[in-house]
């Protein structure tokens, strides 16, 4: 089975094989970001922008704010969650409050 | 590329998507097939129904639209059963019980806690009695605001009812209109106060003059959303009121062919005008979609509006006993962030009757409007005890408050709003004195950047947030100051960030008596704003604890619902339920 994953609702959260699976408002804490001069960013979740995989990551970009320094922005691309066996399709989320590394690139599965 | 959205709109969209709602609505929750509940849920919106947040699953909002926020005579009692019968849930909000009404800020009313189940048996009755959630949400046209008295109003020039009532006839439903990239918000303004809002807009039309004819200027392009905010663009066109559908429909179609499919964040038409520029589109509206030469813009009455100006003149609010064109009177009550429960609507709908003509309105700052009351019932009428509840003569604190759905049910919103707004404006009112010369002040409260508590255009704007607190994540608040529309519309600044929610009480009384202690004789708040700089303003807002308490500072976006009693995570859920309201097994297990 395809694993299907996209934002809804002006990116307020996003859907992994038709489950809504990780929502906005969360505070994600960035670890050697270039988000801001701020180690680690508080980061605030306001708006999932792109979706992608990167199996077996579901990895986003998201808009939000650093809530220590006030910076405003889109992150690089974070891993959001895993779908480790994509006939189950079975969604395993991260832990937002622990430390996440931003990454640069990664590969589309939808241009969404 | 297409979105996914666009797949889904392309594939069933529009009038059709009721048949399936119906099977749906027959064959029962369980019913809609677990690989489709997202282009469903997406369809769905086009008639009304909004999937409520995670923790809620099988639960929808229903909005119903009444353009220009007319409720005509025994509407209202239709609205109250149905909210009493259908819009409960699993659990009741502190503040307000088991079933509720909300008016929003576009003149609309929403539901919560729907049962798809059910929708079938509303449909009905809503449809019985004149009523409908046709394109309440979606991308297209949405319901049309306006000056919520047109047709009664002393100030008007040109009847706005009729316009917005034609427009609203003659595009609910059209084909050509139905599918728009993005949603399609219009105003319809008839009088010189400017209570339509026309300038938060995709679409407004305003009343001007050309050649001693009084017809409408064309603005595009308006909106607030997505920290983008913008004032809707002046196209140079006049047109008089009955080539406003022409033009409506020349407008939408130029959206629906030049709008941007590809990226629903920047799909809204006040992106195109940015692109385009009013040239472009008034050259492409003439050249493209209508059959006769556009007059240029005629001469308007902007100078004269009063409505969320910061100005004491006018009509303003709509609050309080106002004459009608025809000697009788309307009443603006003032509805506390824009909830009313069930049985206070139905008590209102016999108030209504008994006193008016039946017939209530719905305004823009999520209040109600008793019309058509003779001179001879005001008094009967203002004695009676729900006025004492919804107010024709309240705090301003209390009248000046707009919040929007928050987390008790929207995906989008950070922080709760509705009772923490509540809460803000009552103790306001016990603890706060504004100058004597100020009767409105406008405190607007919106969840999330999507702004619709539409806070760049208040007094005081505040926008959800996070901050840490003693080192725990709290719910907080930007404020912003000095926002408002008019002649000259401004955006508010936002002058002091994540101020955690429970010290904005002391934030907002700080700052009123600054303004006291400085402002110059006679100054309105929104001059005394722009009259400062942003570091200025800061030092005047001095966030503190106080007496106000606040129970939700914690992150209700986790709770399945905010005020659930006991355990209120996400596990405890009973979402989502059958029909009937029990909890469904996990189709897993």
């Amino acid at each position: 089975m395809t694993t299907d994953v996209h934002q809804l609702d002006d990116g307020a959260w996003i859907s992994v094989n038709d489950s809504r699976e990780v929502n906005v408002s969360d505070l994600w804490l960035l670890a050697r970001s270039d988000f801001c001069g701020c180690e680690p960013t508080d980061f605030l979740a306001e708006g999932f922008v792109e979706v992608g995989i990167d199996y077996p990551n579901i990895e986003a970009r998201i808009a939000g704010m650093c809530i220590s320094c006030g910076t405003n922005g889109v992150s690089d691309w974070l891993t959001v969650g895993r779908v480790i066996d994509p006939e189950t399709g079975e969604f395993y989320p991260v832990t937002f409050e622990s430390a996440h590394v931003p990454r640069k690139r990664t590969r589309l599965a939808d241009a969404e | 590329m297409p979105t996914k959205v666009e797949k889904w709109k392309d594939e069933v969209y529009g009038n059709e998507i009721r048949d399936h709602l119906m099977r749906f609505a027959e064959d029962g929750w369980d019913a809609i097939p677990d690989d489709e509940h997202d282009a469903w849920f997406e369809r769905f919106k086009w008639w009304g129904l909004y999937h409520q947040r995670s923790g809620q699953e099988s639960y929808f909002m229903m909005r119903i639209g009444t353009p220009n926020g007319v409720i005509e005579p025994g509407q209202l009692r239709v609205i109250g059963e149905i909210a009493k019968e259908y819009a409960t849930g699993p659990a009741d909000n502190p503040e307000f019980g088991d079933a509720y009404c909300d008016w929003t800020t576009r003149q609309s009313i929403q539901l919560h806690w729907i049962k798809i189940e059910d929708v079938p048996e509303i449909f009905e009755k809503l449809e019985a009695n004149g009523l409908s959630t046709q394109q309440a949400c979606g991308d297209s046209w949405r319901n049309i605001v306006g000056c919520p008295v047109a047709g009664k109003d002393k100030h008007e020039h040109v009847d706005a009812w009729d316009v917005a009532e034609n427009l609203h006839n003659t595009f609910k439903g059209d084909d050509d209109h139905v599918n728009l990239p993005r949603k399609w918000k219009v105003a319809v303004a008839g009088c010189d106060e400017g209570c339509a809002q026309g300038d938060i807009n995709d679409l407004a039309f305003e009343p001007a003059k050309k050649d001693g004819e009084i017809g409408f200027n064309v603005r595009v392009g308006g909106g607030l959303a997505r920290k983008e905010p913008r004032f809707a663009r002046d196209i140079d066109v006049w047109v008089p009121e009955e080539k406003t559908a022409e033009v409506a429909g020349g407008l939408s179609a130029l959206f629906r062919d030049y709008g941007n499919r590809d990226d629903r964040f920047n799909a809204r038409i006040k992106f195109l005008v940015d692109e385009w520029g009013p040239e472009k589109v008034r050259e492409t509206l003439q050249e493209e979609y209508v059959d006769f030469e556009l007059p240029t813009a005629g001469e308007d009455m902007r100078e004269e509006y009063t409505y969320n100006t910061g100005t004491q003149d006018g009509h303003n609010d709509h609050v309080g006993v106002h004459e009608q064109n025809d000697g009788k009177y309307y009443v603006g009550l003032n509805v506390l962030v824009g909830r009313q429960g069930a049985d206070d609507v139905l008590e209102l709908a016999d108030l209504a009757d008994e006193y008016g003509s039946g017939e209530v309105r719905l305004t823009q700052r999520q209040n109600i409007i008793v019309t058509d009351i003779p001179e001879e019932n005001l008094d009967d009428f203002l004695d009676e005890d729900l006025l004492k509840d919804y107010s024709p003569d309240p705090s301003p604190f209390m009248r000046g408050s707009i919040a929007c759905t928050g987390t008790e049910y929207c995906s989008l919103s950070i922080v709760e709003t509705k009772n923490r707004q509540v809460r803000y404006a009552r103790w306001l009112r016990d603890n706060v004195d504004l100058p004597d010369d100020h009767e409105e002040f406008h405190i607007h409260l919106s969840g999330c950047t999507a702004s619709c508590a539409q806070p760049q255009i208040a007094d005081i704007s505040l926008r959800g947030m996070k901050t840490r607190k003693d080192g725990e994540p709290v719910e907080a608040l930007d404020i912003g100051l000095g926002g408002g529309l008019g002649d000259e519309p401004r955006f508010a600044d936002w002058v002091e960030m994540r101020v955690p929610a429970d010290e904005v009480p002391g934030a907002i009384k700080n700052l009123i008596a600054n303004f006291e202690d400085e402002r110059n004789e006679g100054e309105t708040f929104r001059d005394f704003v722009a009259r400062h700089d942003e570091d200025q303003l800061a030092e005047f807002i001095e966030p503190e604890e106080t007496s106000y308490d606040d129970p939700y500072m914690h992150n209700t976006k986790q709770t399945w619902y905010p005020y659930a009693e006991g355990d209120d995570s996400m596990e405890a859920s009973p979402a989502p339920t059958d029909g009937e309201g029990k909890p469904l097994k996990p189709a897993d297990d």
